[in-house]
């Protein structure tokens, strides 16, 4: 078990654009089951031996796909992200950067009651490397098959806080980017939920960033319901109040959404917070020696 | 991105809210114009993108266009510090001269986007005229919130019952639920992502917003070239606007140890992991995904012109970034731009073995480092921090 997904993800590339052909390609290289793309307009032709279609429904029918990537720019994204849960597709990792916050308001809202996992946007996806599932843009060299979960809200801080954990010998089941935006389809608490019933899963990395209170959220959650080591790291102690650092979610507004507060809230409730960004993995090593 | 009042006031018109008759005027002649034009009591207002302004000295009632455009005269050119300028202050280049109003009582009005339940929220407060976020630290109670489901959109039955909450009755609430339902639809059609009237005066038989500030979804200005128009680009930080034009993220700080890093997450812990090892950042960059050549070169020229720069770390995890072409543009931009503080380079992810023998053969003084601690420790030990 992992989650998320199964050996029997079946990837569709929305937005088979430059982009969208070169992630297919990495994924299809790692070892995926990439099954086709869409992007309208293009229905009928093929790009790296692939099918594109106009429509998701047409592809789900086609290729029987489950899982979809989407890379459509901003405008679109939120469209591509509706279309893939109206024709079925059970998980979705929006990759897309800036999109509007009223729009990802539209999805959240529509998407209440649907029985699927909308990941993202502005997220590096998800990446199971037991399964050789690579949903999203995460560099696979760099993961090992294992029994740490996870999640985080940077890209390229949650492949620092990989790469030290396989250099330290500790693999992964599952690793989650959920993205840097103030509005994400899946949360740390949801994420949080899914490692805990994961029998694959023994302990989890948690990376948060100012902004928010989701970290604080997550706390609570684990403190009640989490019997699985849990570790974290929080970016941007040195960030400056009233300013949004990179992406759209990180931003201390009102003196609200520190480092400082949500590493206070994760002590309260057992999570040891790594003192530097240098020290994810030996957080972990330390909080579960016997977690490979 | 934020506007000024006056914008911000024409907005709320356009959008069927009244507000008291004002002008925008640049010259103390044409505040005493504007003065003699509206009549009475009048209040002149430094148009700045900042809060508290009134405890600066930045809004002043006078009583004719005489003292209107004395009040101009001292307003205009001067550096106006409130607790959100920062020490430097703003310089005031134009005045906002507005009709008075009769002020019955004040209160806090704000719409936004709320995290914690994926809705828009509007905040009521008896509060008004205050600074928020002391009564929200102080006494939380006074601030009243409603939910609002943005697939059905505000309802007056909620604004009504707000209303009565904050002590509004008869004409006076239903003024009330009418500005909330003008508000509300400025806020969705605008993409604002933070609507803020404070205070929001009773007068007669209705409101009146006395203050507005209005921000806005960056990510959704493509579709409102209206309202990108409102951009004022003295308020911004220079710097800030030359990096975006590069697609780059940029935040100025005030240390002396440059970032260039692809990636928010890393770009913030980079800064977190200088200052650990002894260092201050003198600022944040995200090079973004699509980091090549040209865009290391820009930043680079960005991270130099600041003066106080004395060292720059480049830390690079390649996912979509490959890292030989971001060796690429280190070795062009160092004979380019000519880097001659010291600089340490961090490169690990997709192609980072190929990204290092460029650097090493590359005959440059580069210093590698492996990992962040080491990346952290070399640069500080580098600027002599």
């Amino acid at each position: 078990m992992s989650i998320l997904v199964t050996s029997d993800t079946k990837l569709l590339i929305q937005g088979m654009g430059k982009t969208g052909q070169l992630h297919a390609g990495l994924s299809l290289e790692f070892g995926t089951k990439v099954v086709g793309g869409v992007t309208p307009g293009r229905g009928g032709t093929e790009a790296l031996g692939l099918p594109v279609y106009d429509t998701v429904r047409e592809a789900v029918k086609d290729t029987g796909a489950n899982a979809s990537v989407v890379f459509v720019p901003a405008p679109g994204a939120a469209d591509a992200i509706l279309e893939a849960a109206d024709a079925g597709i059970s998980v979705v990792c929006a990759i897309t950067e800036g999109v509007p916050v009223r729009d990802m308001l539209r999805v959240r809202a529509a998407l209440r009651g649907w029985k699927g996992r909308l990941i993202g946007p502005n997220c590096p996806g998800l990446l199971d490397p037991g399964k050789k599932v690579r949903i999203g843009i995460a560099p696979y060299s760099i993961f090992k098959v294992g029994s740490v979960g996870v999640v985080s809200r940077s890209g390229t801080l949650t492949y620092e806080a990989v790469h030290q954990l396989s250099r330290l010998g500790i693999g992964q089941s599952t690793c989650v980017g959920i993205g840097g935006d103030p509005i994400p389809g899946t949360s740390f608490v949801d994420t949080l939920r899914l490692f805990q019933a994961d029998a694959a899963t023994k302990a989890v990395v948690m990376i948060g960033e100012i902004g928010g209170s989701a970290e604080e959220e997550a706390a609570e959650y684990v403190a009640a319901e989490m019997n699985k080591p849990v570790v974290a790291f929080i970016a941007g102690v040195t960030a400056p109040s009233g300013k949004r650092m990179g992406h759209a979610g990180a931003i201390i507004s009102g003196g609200k959404g520190t480092a400082e507060g949500k590493r206070k809230a994760l002590e309260k409730a057992g999570i040891p917070v790594a003192a530097s960004p240098a020290l994810i993995g030996e957080t972990l090593a330390q909080a579960a020696p016997n977690v490979r | 991105m934020n506007v000024h009042e006056y914008q911000a006031k024409a907005l709320l018109r356009e959008f069927g809210i009244e507000v008291p008759p004002g002008r925008l005027v640049t010259t103390p002649l044409e505040a005493e114009q504007a003065a003699r034009d509206i009549g009475g009591v009048v209040v002149v207002k430094a148009q700045v993108h900042a809060g508290g302004r009134g405890k600066a000295g930045g809004i002043k009632v006078v009583k004719t266009p005489e003292q209107a455009s004395q009040t101009a005269e001292e307003m205009i050119g001067m550096r106006l510090v409130t607790k959100q300028t920062g020490a430097e202050g703003k310089v005031v280049r134009r005045l906002y001269v507005e009709a008075g109003s009769k002020i019955e009582g004040e209160l806090y009005l704000a719409l936004l986007v709320d995290r914690a339940t994926q809705n828009i929220a509007i905040l009521g407060s008896t509060a008004g005229g205050m600074d928020i976020e002391e009564v929200a630290h102080a006494t939380p109670e006074k601030i009243l919130t409603v939910q609002v489901d943005p697939l059905v959109g505000v309802c007056d039955f909620q604004s009504r019952a707000l209303g009565k909450k904050l002590g509004l009755t008869g004409k006076r609430n239903d003024s009330f639920v009418s500005l909330v339902r003008n508000l509300y639809r400025l806020f969705v059609e605008k993409d604002v992502s933070l609507a803020e009237v404070n205070p929001l005066v009773i007068s007669g038989d209705g409101v009146i917003p006395l203050d507005c500030k209005l921000n806005f979804d960056d990510n959704a200005m493509y579709r409102h070239k209206d309202v990108s128009a409102l951009r004022d680009p003295d308020e911004e930080d220079a710097r800030e606007a030359e990096a975006a034009k590069y697609d780059l993220n940029w935040v100025s700080l005030d240390g002396n140890i440059g970032c260039m890093v692809n990636g928010a997450g890393l770009a913030m812990a980079t800064m977190d992991i200088i200052q650990y090892a002894g260092g201050k950042p003198a600022n944040f960059l995200d090079l973004g995904g699509g980091a090549d050549a040209e865009r290391v070169a820009h930043a680079f020229r960005l991270i130099l012109a600041d003066k106080n720069v004395k060292g720059i770390l480049v830390n690079i995890f390649g996912g979509i970034v490959l890292c030989d072409r971001v060796a690429e543009g280190i070795i062009a931009a160092a004979k380019t731009v000519g880097v001659k503080v010291p600089l340490v380079v961090r490169l690990d992810g997709t192609n980072a073995e190929k990204g290092r023998q460029m650097l090493a053969s590359s005959g440059l003084d580069i210093t590698p480092a492996d990992g962040m601690k080491d990346a952290g420790e070399k640069i500080v030990r580098a600027v002599g921090a």
